[in-house]
Order: C-alpha cells, then structure tokens, then sequence
C-alpha cells in the first residue's frame, strides 16, 4: 500500500480564529491521520482515525493555498491548507483510499493487537454474554424458554443462535410464523419484565399484504399473549408510520389485520425510516458547523432538521412501551419493516426504562449486545464501515445513544455512566478497532471469525471504567421505572456529541470533572487513613507487621498499563482520539465572543481563553493531557 | 383605606388546591389584606400563602355551583383553586383581583411586614457609596465623590452620590447632565484594577436632529482616557434606532466631536419587546400540542434566547475593550437605566471575580440596578399573564439573571451562589414581604422612607440559616476573567423559572450538595 507519508508545511484552519491556525506536519500512516504542531517546546498531536473518515473533499484553490476539508464520523472537521497543490491532491488521493477499505480485512481491528493472549482474548469475547442475561431476566420459567432452534440460523440468517420464545409456541408455530415475517425474523423475546410477567417482544413486519394470513403466525402471537398471565391482550406496536407501513403492503408486506388476531391492540409509532435519518442528521450538521449563526438561524436550523423531533419519535414509542409494560402489565410485540434499526431503538430504550441494570456501566454493554450486535443491527451498512452503498447508513445507533443522553439529562442520578461513556462507545462504533461492531449479524460475525482475530471491545472500557462514572448515581434509586418527560422542551440540543470537537462551546469547566476528582481524592484520603490507622495499630504492637517495610498507601496505580509496539496503535491516539484531537481544535478561543464588526475591538484580537485567563480547572485538565502525551 | 373593605368573604371551607407536579391540598382558603391562604389545617401538610402582590392574572370557571380560579403568578406559577359555593367564588375572585392591584406603594406589604427573625446585619445600610468609594480610592486616586446630585434636581433617576474624574467640577456636571436624557451624565460604574481602564455609563446625548454638542460632557469624560488613548463608546441600539432618536432630541456621540472615542452599536431591544418576547415564551411553554417543530419555532419566534445572546455579547464585548484592548468603556442606551445596566452588570461579572461572590453580588445589584436606578417597580408590576395593557413592564431584570445562569452553567466552579439564589432574586424583584425591590430610584426610595418602614432583602439572604440554601458547593475562588461562550449551542434555555412544566426529576444541585 503506497501512499504519502507526510507533507511539512500544511496549516490546521481554525474555524474561529484565523490567526490561530496552526503550521506543521502531517503524517499519514496505516492506520491513522496524524498532525503535529511543534510550537517552542509544546507539540501538540491530532490524531484521526482513518476509519473514522467520513469525506475528503478538495475546495476551491486560494491565494493562500489548497485546502482540504476532512469530515469524520465522530463530527469532527479539519480543514487543512497545503501550499503546494501536488501535495493536497496525494493526501487527497491517499486519504480516498485509506478511509474507505473494501475488504473487511482491511478493517483496523484485524491489525491491531491490544497485547493480550489468547487467553485474554477469549475471556474478553465471553465477558458480555447474552445468554447470562437472559438467566438474569428469570429464563426459562413456566412461560418462557430458551429455543436452539436457530443454532444453525437456518431459521432467521440475521438473529442470534438463542432465541427467547414462549414455552407453549409448538416448533411447527414458530417455524410457520418465522415463513410469514420479513427474512424470517418471527416474534422473539427481548425482555421480560419479572414483576409484571409481561414481555417486549420483536420481529419484522408479517408477510400480510392486503389479504394474506397465517395461522402459525396468529398462534405465535397467542402463545406471546398466553404467556402473560396479568393481561388478556397484547400491544402490537408497529414502529413507521402509518403511510410507510400501508405502501409495503402492496409489496407483499405491510402490518397485522386486527381480525385475524385475537386479543391484539395495534399502535403505530411513527418514527421515520433510515433514509430521513440520515438526511436529518446532515442537516443537523449543517447547522452545528455554520461559523457564527444568529440564535433565529440556529434555532430554525435546529427545527428544519427534524433530528430533535425524530429523537422525540423513539423516545415517546419507548415510552409508550415501559408504560404498557409496567402500568398496563401487558407485553408488548414491536416491529418496524426488517426489526433491526427502529424495533432495536425503541426496545432497547424500554428496557433502559424498565431495568436499572441496563443502567450501568455492565448493563448497557449486555444491552448493545443483546439488542443490537446479536438481534443483527446491521453496523457494517448503518456506519458505512466498507465502501459499500451509502443509501444504508445511518445514524440509527446514534440515535439510540442520544437518547440515552437525554434521560440522563432529565435523570442525573439513575445512571451509572456518564456523557463519556457514551461518546466514547459512539466513537468505537465507529472506529472498527474492536470486533464488535464489524458485520451486520451473528452469523456473519462467525462467518469472519472475528472471535479468533479480533479484541473484545468491551473489557477494554471496563478497564476504564473510572473514566465513564457517573459520581451522582445512586444506587438506591435503583428499582425505579423512569417515567420523563417527552415535552418537546425537556429535548436538548446534545452539544457534547455533535459539536464535541468545538471545545469553546462548552462550559468551561465542567461539574463531571469537578465531581470525579473529588471522589478521586476522597478515596485516596479514605485509603491513606485507613493505611495510616494500620500502622498505627503496628506501632502500638496491636497488630503484627505482615508486610514488612511500610508501603505509601497512594502507590496504588499500576504503571503498566499496555505498551503497544506498532507506534501508530498507541492507546491515546487510537481510544481516545479526543484527547489529542482537543489541544488543537479545542484552542484557545475555539468560540469568539462577538461578532465581526470591521474594526471593532476585539474583533481581531480576541483570544477568550488564552492560558492566562483561563480557570484553574481548564489548566489542570491541560497539564494532564500533557502527562499522556509524553508517556 | 382598610382593606377589609375589599374583602367580600374572608374565608371559604373546602377548597382545593392544585398545583403542577404536587398532590392536591383540600382545606380553608382564607384572604388577608396581603396574602391568600390556603391551610388543610393538619399537621405536616404544606401550607400556600401566596401574596397578593405576586398575582398577575385570575380566570374563573364554573361548572354548575363549583366555581374554579385559576391563578396566573408573577412568578409564572399556576395554581388552581376549586371553591364550592358561585357567591363565595365571585367573591374571591373579586377580592383578589381588587388586592392584587393596588396601586398605592404605601399599601405594599413589606410596610407592613415585621420579621420574625432578628436583624443582625441591616441591609439596607449595607452598601453605601463611600463604602464602595473608600475601595476605589484604594487603588486610584483620579476620581471623586460628587454631591451634585444630592437633592436630586440634576438627575433624579441617579443616587445623590456619584463617582466622577477628579477634574471635573460640580458645574461641569450640571452642564454634561443638561446634555443628557434624563440628567444620566456619565458616571464610573467599574474601575478595572488590573489595567486602571474604566467603565462608565450614561444615558443618551441629547445631539437631536441639529446635532448639538456639549464641551462639558466631551471634556468630562475624555478626562478618563489617558494620553494618546482611545476609548469606545457602546451604544447599545443599532445605528438605526441611535438615527431615530434624534428625531425625539436624543442621538448618539458624533467623531467629529469625540474624536478620541470610537463608537460601536449593539442590538439589544427595548424594553417593550422584551416583554413581548417574555409573553411569547411562556406561550410556548404552555403549548400543549407536543409538536417539536411547534416549539422550536415558537422558540425562536420570542426571541428570547437572542436576546439573551445580544445581551451577553455586549457584554463580553465591553468586558474584552477593557480587559483585551486595554481601553476605557462608556456604554449608554437611551434612557440609560435597562440595556445599559445589563451590559454594565455583566461586564463586571465577567471581569471580577468579587462580583460571584454571594456578597460581591448583592453589592453589584444594589450599586448597577437599585442605585442606578433601574426602575424596578415599573418594570416589574406585571409579568407574562397579566391581561392588562402593558405600561412600562419589562423582563429587564430577569433576562440579566438568564445570562447570569448562563454564565454559571459554563463556570460551575466560579460562583459562590447556585441557581436557587438567582431564582430567588427574580422572585422577590416582583413580589416580596422587603422592601429592597420597591420604588423606581434611591430618590422615590428616601421619599418612601424604606430603610425606616420595611426590611431589606439583604437583612434576611445573609442570614448564616437562609443562606446555606444557595452556596455552591463546588465553588473555588477564581481571580481569572472568566469569558463565556456565546455560540448559540452554548446558551441554554433557563427552565426553572418558567416553572409550569415538570422539572426534571432529580435536580443536580441538592444532589450535589448531597455528596
């Protein structure tokens, strides 16, 4: 693979300031983007991820040279100046080729090595297991069972080998309904909820057109209803809206006949299809990267995208289903047209709603596992992973972490995570480092025997566990079903995700970090004491002396932490590329204060967070980011 | 005048109470001359008291002998009272409508308002301006304190002490004064200690249409630039607006005749649009149709977050000519007594990290709006429900308190004070049992024998019991500067005040404080 290697000279525009721009060099390796700014004795790296690339594009040549324009999936934006056009276009020509890998063996995760054994390795993939969750859940019980009738996936080539299905659906009912729904994903569990006995169960749309039934389909959907002994009758939430779901009927497809099911109650939802989604969220980023827009441009913007009002959509079709579940007691089966992008949203929100598990750090890694990674959320196509048709992608799992994120806000205390945690997983999505999010199903997964040749992402974040709590969570708030509000003023704009790379946008310091090293502290303290009340104990003869020469209690953190050997695989610039990527883009004065206004003062020279000025917080949390750049 | 008069029922039994996100409380609603009562007289369960003052608007309901009001506060609570009996209801209604618009000052409750707690620091002798003045004269030795004004005949908006250049005599005052609407000469409003570049506002100049000019007012405040230095002059209305003021005999500073000052418009709206700005959002708010695109358009259409942008980047904007470009600053608008204060109060917070103390605070209110003399009693005698034709009401206040939340949301750990505090403010500004808020100028204040008949807010915020309620936690002094963004992602809508929706359920701050 022949590409540049690296250009001197290039300019990192600054978006706010001009002056600001940074001069260096830029390096393009296998795996990453990499720009250094030497400055005196500060260097200052940014590393982008070539999977995380969304677009190259060339703009129109000016008088202080070619600019480049570099999109990426994570919303950050560079917008580099090369002074020799040559070196533009083979950095151009380089990066096509490097962002958009054809093969998946191409993919990053087949290169990078984290130095784990095999050992390791396995222990990581076994870490999250969907089976155990099902055990959590109470399966099987006198309703529920576990089916291996999918072990092949003969059944459904896109779902899990483990299917959750009701004790009394005979394998002729589940086999016959499975003929009647889209690409056979027939009517699974997906939670059960033990205290009301009541289920949330998915599928694709039934195979019904205008006229046709099926009667191991209508038994199927009797069995899901007798399986609930605490109501007579099942929701049957489909996810579109009503037009959509009407056209695919003359396709052969369509949504249940109430007539030909007992005891059903059918709901639509009307949550757009991929294709607005992803229309809605270029528009958002229109929006997101105008220089200086005006609070009215900004505002209808924000509205003629749509995104908050999509993210409403799921929230409110997830709402509706906790609330049958837990007030109505009654299950729930929900489908959109396939059952991998719109079903996965809203069950998986339900199931944040209903289950403090899936509040926590562990829990929210079982429920991406569960409900999107095994149940075939197709990551390889929504995320554009391969140079495949760019009609499939779409931010469907953005979404779902959005709104995640909006519950947080309402709920600062039920989650064990924080905002971190979540862009943090956006990220890896994304950067096709780990496994877990390369293939589009189970099966294909296994086809790539990915288990054998990539990591686990999931034990990595756990190891970072300390980054993504959330101090204010209480556990004892535990058992509550979430009840927010889905007034369209209680939506906010997420700025930390999609503006995450404009660090003058956001408050300047930050009550999470704030928070954070003050349990830090309070634990060390803690730990100190507790060391410091021993050694008196020894010293007053109370106790004996078991180890020896006395430690200092704060040696607590072990200094290996993983040492990679190919250079550009370095934890800080390939797991959190946010850290390199801030001091850059970040810069001071990332966000100007006022308007242009010719020669106003402060128009030209304003620097609003030049290290003088800047809060004792902002300082330290600088300090550190040097601390791991250097290590 | 007794207000028993007015009273038509005193007291109706089984009455229910309903507020937003509470459980209904049934019980005996009893009228007073100042408050309405609501008490299930049980132990333990909450009692409304809710004063007259505070009621913008009531509507009456009936359906068959049960009569319903609902009461629109200035406060922006909603609350709603089921009374059994249509006589009693009218009655209530009537009374309260009667009571809450009294027009006589003197009949207000905070003179008749005895604290049931000691007076240990008075508030109101608090913050004098010698207090103020001795700082000043700490560090700088250019300015001094005017009685010009000390029976109020050159500027009766203004407090009878003023800080002005040393150099300039009481005569000089007169004529600048004469020269400016409403008297509002410049005077210092902020000595930034750092770089001894100053702050100072003023109302318009009277230039008018044939452009008039006045050598005193030039002289009085080229007298703050050192040699060689330039000055800026903010204006805080467009060019536009600045142009048609001079067909009233108002207009702005020609170069020609300040040519060592240079003059930059801002766009922040008068007064009357703000309060429409304030009845749209609360519209908005209680939009009940759920629809996202309805919301962000309303949204937009108050216009209230721009306002609150305009504002803050008029601010930063004054803040960075003197801090950045090493520049003194005279900031004026029209009148001098609302756009400038924000912009002038702002600036400060910005600049001064005494301003974000609980004190510092209290200090900066009592010296850029009570003293300065924004009229408080105007602008806050209706709010969003009121039905009546709007005067000179105006959200002046609360938009300062907006961006002041908005620059504590993105300084978290700047602040002494959390948003209860701020919330506070906003509340007592438009109805109170102290005296603090009441009358338009320190003039209208001496007139109404304040200091002597009512107590000061300060009086019972400083007390160590009231006071805990609205310390941050997370506060750590911090000398910096502190520079807010004001992107549009950056600024938030400020909800808690718009209190008719369900608040989140848990609030960060008394989770905080719970650590």
């Amino acid at each position: 693979m022949s590409h540049v290697e690296s250009v001197e000279y290039v300019k990192l525009l600054n978006k706010y300031a001009e002056k600001k721009s940074a001069l260096g060099t830029l390096y393009l390796t296998a795996t990453h983007l990499i720009y250094v700014e030497q400055t005196n004795n500060a260097r200052t790296e940014t590393w982008v991820l070539h999977h995380h690339i969304v677009s190259v594009e060339k703009l129109p040549l000016t008088a202080s040279g070619c600019p480049l324009l570099i999109r990426c999936k994570t919303f950050q934006l560079l917008h580099l100046l090369f002074q020799r056009e040559r070196d533009c276009q083979d950095v151009y020509q380089s990066l096509l080729r490097l962002s958009q890998p054809v093969k998946e063996e191409e993919l990053y995760a087949f290169l990078y090595n984290p130095h784990q054994n095999e050992e390791d390795r396995r222990q990581g993939w076994e870490f999250i297991s969907v089976a155990n969750d099902f055990s959590r859940m109470g399966l099987s019980n006198d309703y529920w069972e576990i089916s291996h009738l999918n072990k092949n996936y003969e059944i459904c080539s896109t779902y899990p080998s483990i299917l959750g299905v009701p004790k009394n659906a005979s394998v002729a009912v589940v086999t016959g309904s499975a003929k009647f729904r889209s690409r056979g994903r027939l009517p699974v569990l997906s939670y059960y909820h033990k205290d009301t006995k009541a289920a949330i169960c998915r599928c694709s749309q039934p195979l019904s057109g205008l006229t046709s039934r099926c009667v191991e389909d209508e038994q199927m959907l009797q069995a899901i209803s007798q399986a609930n002994p605490n109501c007579p009758f099942i929701y049957v939430v489909d996810t579109r809206p009503k037009l959509n779901a009407m056209a695919n009927r003359a396709a052969g497809k369509g949504y249940e006949n109430e007539d030909n099911y007992s005891n059903i109650r059918f709901q639509f939802q009307g949550i757009e299809n991929i294709h607005i989604m992803r229309n809605s969220l270029q528009k958002l980023l229109e929006v997101c990267s105008v220089k200086s827009p005006s609070m009215s441009d900004y505002l209808t913007g924000l509205e003629n995208s749509g995104w908050l009002r999509h993210i409403k959509s799921v929230m409110d079709a997830g709402v509706f289903l906790a609330k049958a579940v837990c007030e109505e007691r009654a299950s729930v089966l929900v489908h959109c047209s396939d059952g991998w992008d719109r079903t996965a949203q809203v069950c998986s929100l339900a199931c944040i709603l209903l289950d403090p598990y899936y509040r926590t750090i562990k829990g929210l890694m079982v429920l991406i596992e569960k409900e999107w990674i095994s149940f075939g959320h197709k990551f390889s196509h929504r995320c554009g992973h391969l140079d495949t048709d760019p009609k499939e992608v779409s931010p469907v799992f953005t979404q779902f972490l959005e709104c995640v994120w909006q519950l947080s806000e309402q709920f600062p205390c039920v989650f064990e995570f924080n905002e971190h945690y979540l862009i943090e997983i956006h990220n890896q999505v994304y950067a096709c480092q780990y496994g877990n999010f390369i293939g589009n199903c189970q099966k294909e997964r296994l086809d790539m025997r990915l288990h054998e040749k990539t990591f686990s992402l999931w034990p990595h974040l756990l190891k970072n566990q300390h980054l993504y709590r959330n101090p204010l969570y209480r556990r004892s708030l535990e058992s509550t079903v979430l009840r927010p509000s889905t007034l369209p003023l209680h939506f906010k704009f997420w700025c930390g995700m999609y503006n995450h790379y404009d660090r003058g946008m956001h408050p300047k310091q930050s009550v999470l970090d704030q928070l954070l090293s003050l349990t830090q502290k309070q634990e060390e303290g803690e730990r100190t004491m507790t060391e410091l009340q021993r050694q008196l104990a020894v010293a007053d003869g109370v106790l004996p002396d078991p180890s020896g020469p006395i430690n200092t209690p704060t040696e607590q953190d072990s200094p290996s932490e993983k040492t990679p050997t190919a250079p550009f695989v370095q934890s800080n610039g390939s797991c959190l590329p946010l850290v390199n990527g801030d001091a850059e883009e970040a810069g001071p004065g990332a966000e100007k204060c006022i308007d242009k206004e010719g020669a106003e003062p402060g128009a030209t020279e304003h620097d609003l967070t030049s290290s003088e000025d800047k809060p004792v917080s902002v300082e330290t949390e600088h300090s550190k980011e040097e601390v791991q750049e250097s290590s | 005048m007794e207000f028993a008069e007015l009273i038509k029922t005193p007291r109706v039994d089984g009455v229910v109470l309903h507020r937003p996100f509470m459980p209904t409380v049934e019980g005996t609603l009893c009228l007073t001359g100042h408050h309405l009562i609501l008490s299930s007289r049980q132990d333990n369960t909450e009692e409304l008291w809710l004063l007259h003052a505070n009621i913008d608007s009531i509507e009456k309901r009936f359906v068959g002998s049960l009569g319903t009001i609902i009461v629109k506060c200035k406060d922006l609570r909603v609350i709603q009272l089921d009374i059994p009996g249509m006589e009693e209801c009218l009655n209530i209604a009537s009374s309260i409508e009667a009571l809450s618009t009294l027009d006589s000052v003197s009949l207000m409750y905070p003179f008749f308002y005895r604290p049931l707690f000691e007076v240990i620091e008075d508030g109101w002798q608090l913050f004098v301006p010698e207090e103020a003045f001795k700082d000043l004269e700490s560090m700088t030795d250019e300015w001094r304190l005017s009685e010009v004004n000390k029976d109020f005949s050159v500027c009766p908006s203004y407090p009878s002490l003023l800080t002005v250049p040393k150099d300039i005599d009481d005569e000089s005052l007169c004529k600048a004064a004469s020269f400016r609407h409403g008297g509002r000469f410049p005077v210092l409003s902020y000595y930034h200690k750092k770089n001894g570049m100053v702050m100072m506002r003023a109302a318009q100049p009277l230039t008018g249409t044939n452009g008039r000019r006045c050598k005193e007012d030039e002289k009085l405040i080229n007298a703050t630039l050192c040699a060689g230095k330039r000055g800026y002059i903010i204006d805080t209305r467009t060019i536009a607006v600045a142009q048609q003021a001079k067909a009233r005999g108002g207009g702005f500073e020609q170069e020609a005749n300040y040519a060592q000052w240079r003059r930059i418009h801002k766009a922040i709206e008068r007064s009357n649009v703000l309060q429409e700005g304030l009845i749209k959002l609360v519209e908005a708010c209680n939009d009940q149709s759920h629809s996202m695109d309805r919301w962000l358009s309303k949204l937009e259409a108050s216009n209230w977050q721009s306002n609150v942008k305009e504002i803050l980047t008029t601010a930063c904007l004054a803040a960075q000519c003197i801090d950045r470009e090493g520049a003194s600053v005279l900031v004026h608008g029209t009148e001098g007594t609302d756009s400038t204060l924000q912009v002038t109060s702002l600036a400060q917070i910005i600049l001064d990290p005494a301003c974000r103390t609980i004190r510092g605070f209290e200090a900066l209110i009592e010296r850029e709006w009570l003293q300065a003399g924004h009229p408080f009693q105007q602008r806050c005698a209706q709010s969003a429900y009121s039905n009546g034709k709007p005067r000179s009401e105006a959200p002046v206040f609360l938009l300062f308190l907006d961006c002041v939340w908005q620059i504590l949301r993105q300084f978290p750990c700047s602040f002494q004070f959390n948003e209860n505090f701020l919330i506070m403010l906003f509340e007592h500004a438009y109805a109170s049992q102290f005296g603090t808020f009441l009358g338009n100028s320190v003039a209208e204040r001496l007139k109404l024998l304040l200091s002597q008949k009512t107590v000061s807010l300060w009086s019972w915020v400083n007390r160590p019991q009231e006071l805990e309620r609205f310390l941050n936690p997370l506060y750590e002094p911090n000398n910096l500067v502190i520079w807010p963004s004001v992107a549009p992602q950056s600024l938030l809508l400020w909800e808690v005040p718009l209190q008719m929706h369900e608040m989140p359920k848990e609030h960060m701050d008394c989770e905080i404080s719970m650590c």
